[in-house]
């Protein structure tokens, strides 16, 4: 399965997709790209005068490039799959290190901890273009049936 | 029991814990929802020394099940 398969398959778009461009996805992990462009709404907010990501964006940014992503490769290599199975977070381990800036743009790596049993725990660090560590940590999730929803 | 020492840090109900018996289930007794019960079964692994396969885990509902699940897994490795 090539990124651009997997990128179409993510279940986000606008105004809550936080990828343009995936790098590289396969067994070990994953990695992309995404630029908080000045126009997203939350700016506008968070803070009142002070414009930067807040920290919940940054951790969902992490599991969409650095878990859903995975989790539609390694689903895509079972035979036995079901198709109307969606990957739902399931907890998170994060700590912030850099705050994120309007059009910042930020990579995520992710590296697997394991995927056993539908669950899938990954490691994942995300850096600005300073190369800046801005956050790191650790999020899992699970495969559920969407009538389980 | 080696197992209650297990499922412990992943319990959401320390009553259910402490009365912990066969018919004790890990989603409706103890609350461990379905991402925990997946560690619940990587710590079995670990602490028991066996390996369970997909269809063991959906064959686990309460303690009794987890057990005969264990003996089972002991016993082939013990044959093997």
């Amino acid at each position: 399965m090539t990124t651009t398969e997997i990128f179409k398959k993510l279940p986000f778009s606008a105004p809550y997709l936080f990828v343009d461009e995936l790098l590289y996805v396969n067994e070990k992990g994953a990695s992309g790209t995404y630029t908080f462009k000045a126009d997203l709404d939350f700016f506008k907010g968070h803070f009142k005068d002070l414009p930067v990501v807040p920290g919940a964006i940054l951790i969902e940014t992490m599991a969409q490039i650095g878990g859903a992503s995975v989790s539609i490769y390694l689903s895509s290599l079972d035979e036995n799959k079901n198709e109307n199975q969606v990957s739902v977070a399931t907890s998170y381990n994060v700590e912030f290190f850099k705050p994120v800036y309007p059009n910042d743009k930020i990579t995520v790596v992710s590296e697997i901890v394991y995927f056993r049993f539908g669950k899938l725990k990954t490691k994942v660090v995300m850096t600005n273009e300073r190369d800046e560590k801005v956050c790191e940590g650790v999020i899992a999730g699970i495969l559920a049936k969407q009538s389980n929803l | 029991m080696k197992l209650k020492e297990v499922i412990k840090p992943y319990s959401q109900n320390p009553e259910a814990l402490e009365n912990i018996s066969a018919t004790t289930d890990f989603t409706n007794d103890l609350k461990i929802n379905s991402a925990n019960l997946v560690d619940v079964f990587l710590d079995v692994e670990e602490a028991f020394e066996i390996e369970l396969e997909n269809s063991s885990l959906e064959k686990i509902a309460n303690v009794y099940d987890a057990i005969d699940v264990i003996e089972l897994k002991l016993q082939e490795k013990n044959q093997a």
